[in-house]
């Protein structure tokens, strides 16, 4: 605390000491002078006591070293004036050092003073505490402060400090401030006549409730009457606490705070006085200012900000959210610039609750406006964050285009930002995907270069795997190409979606293939390796598209620049690709540079890029699941196709451009230098096996790997000769709806159709499973070649598998009408979102079926349930109040709302049900640790049904994000 | 919670700091550089409130001399605004016409006021 500050300028006590070296001698001599007053045979009284120690103390705060006058200061400390003992406390608490044998004698001075009863003194040895709020200070008063603070004989302003100071030790030092029967009695200070006492136990109570939050509850109603005192006090009742005319601004914002610790009111009265507070409080902002000085508005704001906070901290009372809103909506419009930046900041938090997105949605061309002329960058910034927070379907369009707008101005610093916004909502709320495309190119015209792999990558793997807008992306990219300049990451996605579907607009003469060769080759020797290296892998695809193309591209290939290019990645490829070109039959072309498989579907590495730059919870307001649920298809446009395992396909080099061995290569064949060797050898039969490797390298780059999604390939102890995964079909429509059933019970009918039944039976404990198929042939004809198989669809790259599953291999053949079981080892490793898939494959009556399903083995069968007393269960759930470790959703009742019912399922959920732990016995508390081998996650869950909506609110609270919301998703769709 | 409180003028010399958090001594002057530079750069058509790092500033200025608080998420902005305004008020009324120099010169008196009720943020 002590300031080192060195204004050479010296000060008034001192004289105007003209130069450094002038002040240093002034002060030295000053010091001897000093020295040998306190050394002299003639005792000093108290005056030149206090004098001389003054003077150390201004030498020290100009920047000096003090190493003596300490004794001296500690004797001010016994003096019985008030203005040496103050001199005293300050030299005190500035120069405090750790000698022990001077720390036992303030201590000892400060006990005294503590003890006196005149409240002066004490007030200063409080203060001393606090400013020094040392451990050691701690262990001697933190138990004589609680005391001293709900004493019934101690005077106000000692009250005052007394909370402060024991604020100040609890925050150094927690465990040194004792519990108990005080605690009560300090909420009770909210009833205190002054209110200098009540602002500081308010200070106090709201740290000390953040740990023990049941120990204070009796706060919250105390809290509300003195809340609804000081709002509905008229503006000079409260006399030195008001501050231009408004009643005490800060200890209502304290009040107001220490209410948002806590859930709504649960008694009926005290929360309808608490709503009244808070209408008053949007009333008044209303009302006409009974001062024109900015103080008094601004002091009037704080506190409705505050209110607003608080209503949206409840969510739960819709007229007082839209008030809310509205209220927001008119300061977005003020002429002082931080009401609207507070303003916009507010709204973007009322954009996530489902009463108040719509009122929020009103003021979108205010918003729009904002971004466009606000001067402020930080304002800006807050308008673009509340155009996405309130982006939905039904306004998409326009806010995309807006936000596309403002990039081509925005400042540098925020660009990046904006790009993976826009990509994201283009991503998620896209119509129809020729929009997206365009969306995403014109993202990459305007702002090249903050457009990251992450973009582009997403927009190539959607092209892939949608092929509806094939035709048109690659009409589109042509389009983009010939303007003169354009981007690298431009000529990166054009190369790439022409070398794919360049095909698909061949027929049209102005983009016939001689024309999209030349003009992407127009462009190569702009570019950087990375790209040349992606353009080569385009040509090659080319010869194989548009064998009239052959002749110009080899001669590309054979040119000396290409052949002896010094980067040895190009080099390689030319070469390669021009063998491949001149030796390979037209069959074997066309296998090894097939069309891309569709991509599997996860959770957008954008998402996850912009959550890391944002930090936690910061991606809050677009979590989907909160207020949209239909979200999801619109990634999931490219649902038909989501668990396919990535298929080793032979033609997947093309960009697969790292130098860098790719993980997991297979021995057989070993990047692309083997490509050559594979093909010749083997001739066409080999071609399974060439692509593996160049393949990985490619996914790894499209992809890089989303912590949150720890989806790895589940290595198929099974058989994995013939039904290669890359045989596996994408599950069946229904598959998530089966998954669905099977969430909260172990037991029952998988699937069934007309010719095939298959049952399960699981059983779990800790982190260990074991499941029974049952697989019934319905029909009189036997099955042949019947193989099921398990795999976990995913990535590649990872190689940490979540789950480790042993299959027993089971009879090729299947009777008519009988039954073979399988049994299946489940092994939970860590988390893990995704469950496996299991593939059935058979031939009935010579025809080859196969079908796909999600095994039903979802993250909460590893549950073990814990019980936990009331008190234990609060305490766990404050400990886990980062936002991102909370994940809530609020839903339609799908089911009738039965008690017993819900009962049952949240115990086939897996969690421990908590009974007397939720004051509201309607309310459903529970406990369970998730046990995988190499780690376990604890969760918290509260469910909320309110039968007269029919609603239900579902909290969870775990150590890890993604569980949270996997497990809240999970559980929302059973009710 | 309030992280600090500090005075400095336009040539970023610091007349007056607390910390309620622990920083060491020789990064305070760094931090102290950082923020005076920040609040420099804004005009007054900007707002009175600037992310930095993983907190923020909320600042005033008074003729050549600014105050800056750094507060964590968890402060209402407007509050803390015109806290610093009651601040001068108070100082204002102590030294009758309040000037950098008093600051400067009385930082002991300063330090007094500012302990004795900064924590509590009450008039």
């Amino acid at each position: 605390m002590a300031k080192s500050g060195s204004s050479g300028t010296g000060g008034r006590g001192k004289g105007h000491s003209k130069s450094k070296e002038a002040e240093i001698k002034r002060i030295n001599k000053e010091l001897a002078n000093i020295r040998s007053k306190f050394k002299g045979d003639k005792a000093l009284d108290g005056y030149s006591k206090k004098k001389y120690v003054c003077k150390l103390l201004f030498i020290f705060l100009l920047g000096h070293d003090i190493d003596f006058g300490h004794m001296e200061a500690v004797n001010l400390l016994s003096s019985n004036k008030y203005t040496e003992k103050q001199i005293g406390y300050l030299f005190i608490s500035v120069l405090v050092n750790s000698n022990s044998e001077l720390i036992r004698l303030i201590n000892n001075a400060i006990k005294n003073d503590l003890a006196s009863r005149n409240p002066t003194f004490m007030c200063l040895a409080l203060h001393c505490i606090a400013n020094v709020g040392s451990r050691e200070m701690g262990e001697a008063f933190a138990a004589d402060i609680p005391r001293i603070l709900v004493a019934g004989d101690s005077m106000d302003s000692v009250k005052q400090s007394a909370a402060l100071c024991l604020l100040r030790l609890y925050k150094a030092s927690p465990d040194l401030v004792p519990m108990g029967e005080w605690t009560a009695r300090v909420v009770h200070l909210l009833n205190d006549q002054h209110m200098g006492v009540v602002t500081a136990a308010v200070s106090l109570i709201t740290c000390l409730c953040k740990k023990n939050p049941d120990d204070f509850k009796t706060c919250i109603s105390l809290a509300v009457s003195r809340l609804s005192r000081i709002v509905s006090s008229a503006s000079t009742d409260l006399q030195d606490y008001t501050y231009y005319f408004v009643p005490a601004p800060w200890l209502s914002v304290k009040l107001l705070r220490l209410l948002q610790c806590y859930p709504p009111p649960e008694d009926a009265a005290v929360k309808g006085r608490l709503v009244e507070c808070l209408e008053t409080v949007l009333n008044k902002a209303q009302e006409p200012p009974k001062s024109k000085k900015v103080q008094h508005s601004n002091a009037k704001n704080a506190i409705l900000f505050e209110t607003i906070s608080l209503i949206i901290h409840y969510d739960s009372e819709p007229n007082l959210l839209v008030r809310a809103c509205n209220q927001l909506g008119q300061f977005l419009q003020h002429r002082e610039t931080n009401l609207r930046y507070l303003a916009l900041e507010s709204m973007c938090t009322l954009a996530s609750s489902e009463f108040s997105h719509e009122a929020v949605k009103t003021h979108i061309d205010t918003v729009i406006n904002a971004l466009k002329t606000e001067r402020d960058v930080s304002v800006r910034q807050r308008a673009a964050d509340l155009l996405y927070a309130m982006c939905d379907r039904s306004n998409a369009k326009q806010i995309v285009s807006e936000m596309l707008r403002y990039l081509e101005t925005a400042d540098y610093a925020i660009r990046e930002e904006i790009v993976l916004k826009v990509a994201i909502l283009a991503e998620k709320y896209a119509v129809d995907y020729s929009w997206y495309v365009d969306t995403i190119l014109n993202l990459i015209r305007i702002a090249g270069d903050y457009v990251s792999e992450e973009v582009w990558y997403r927009v190539l793997q959607i092209v892939t795997n949608r092929d509806d807008v094939q035709g048109y992306a690659a009409k589109t990219v042509f389009e983009a190409l010939q303007a003169p300049a354009c981007h690298e990451n431009m000529v990166k996605v054009g190369g790439y979606i022409l070398g794919e579907f360049g095909n698909l607009i061949a027929g049209d003469p102005r983009s016939s293939p001689p024309v999209q060769f030349s003009l992407l080759h127009s462009k190569f020797h702009l570019c950087s390796v990375a790209t040349r290296a992606l353009l080569l892998s385009t040509y090659i695809k080319f010869i194989n598209l548009f064998p009239e193309t052959k002749a110009t591209i080899q001669g590309v290939l054979r040119a000396g620049s290409q052949l002896r290019n010094a980067d040895v990645e190009l080099q390689q490829r030319a070469v390669e690709y021009l063998t491949l070109s001149s030796v390979a039959s037209t069959d074997v072309l066309a296998t090894v540079l097939e069309e891309m498989p569709p991509f599997p579907e996860r959770e957008s590495s954008i998402l996850a890029k912009l959550k890391r730059k944002k930090g936690p919870g910061a991606g809050s307001a677009l979590d989907d699941g909160r207020r949209d649920p239909s979200s999801n298809d619109i990634n999931g446009g490219v649902e038909p196709t989501p668990s396919t395992v990535s298929t080793p396909s032979p033609s997947a080099d093309l960009l697969g451009l790292r130098a860098a061995p790719p993980p997991a290569a297979p021995p057989a064949s070993s990047g692309a230098g083997n490509l050559l060797v594979d093909v010749f050898s083997d001739g066409p039969a080999a071609q399974p096996s060439l692509g593996p490797t160049p393949e990985e390298a490619f996914l790894s780059e499209l992809e890089p790997p989303a912590p949150e999604s720890p989806m790895a390939l589940l290595a198929d102890p099974a058989p994995a000769a013939d039904p290669g995964p890359e045989d596996i079909g994408p599950p069946i429509p229904e598959a998530d709806e089966l998954l669905n059933k099977f969430v909260c019970k172990n037991n029952g009918v998988l699937f069934e159709n007309q010719l095939l039944q298959i049952g399960v039976k699981s059983e779990f404990r800790q982190n260990l499973g074991r499941m029974y198929l049952f697989y019934g042939n319905k029909t009189s004809v036997q099955f042949q070649n019947f193989s099921p198989t398990v795999v976990h669809p995913g990535d590649l790259q990872t190689h940490i598998l979540p789950l480790a599953v042993q299959t027993k291999r089971v009879a090729a053949q299947v009777d008519g009408g009988a039954q073979v079981q399988q049994v299946l080892n489940i092994e939970c490793l860590r988390d893990f979102l995704t469950p496996p898939l299991l593939s059935v494959r058979f031939r009935y009556g010579g025809a080859p079926q196969s079908l796909t399903l999600k095994l039903p083995v979802t993250i909460n069968k590893f549950f073990q349930p814990t019980e936990m007393a009331a008190q234990d269960f609060f305490q766990r759930w404050k400990q886990l109040s980062l936002p991102q470790q909370e994940a809530q959703k609020i839903f339609k009742a799908n089911h009738p709302m039965d008690a017993e019912v819900t009962k049952a399922k949240l115990l086939g959920f897996g969690s421990a049900l908590l009974d007397n732990v939720d004051p509201n016995p309607e309310n459903f508390v529970g406990a369970g640790i998730i046990q995988t081998k190499a780690l376990q996650v604890g969760c918290l869950l509260r469910l909320e049904p309110n039968a007269q909506a029919q609603m239900y609110r579902l909290t969870l609270r775990t150590s890890k994000e993604p569980v949270s919301r996997h497990l809240c998703e999970l559980l929302a769709q059973q009710f | 919670m309030i992280k600090f409180f500090l005075m400095v003028n336009k040539q970023g010399q610091t007349r007056l700091s607390k910390y309620y958090e622990h920083v060491e001594m020789n990064k305070r002057t760094l931090l102290e550089t950082e923020v005076i530079k920040s609040c420099l750069s804004r005009s007054s058509e900007q707002c009175s409130f600037i992310e930095f790092k993983d907190f923020k500033l909320i600042y005033r200025q008074y003729a050549a001399l600014f105050i800056v608080v750094g507060v964590n998420d968890t402060e209402n902005e407007m509050a803390i605004y015109e806290f610093i305004h009651n601040f001068v008020e108070v100082l204002d009324e102590y030294f009758s016409r309040v000037s950098e120099l008093d600051v400067s010169f009385f930082k002991a008196v300063s330090q007094v006021f500012l302990s004795s009720w900064q924590s509590t943020g009450s008039s």
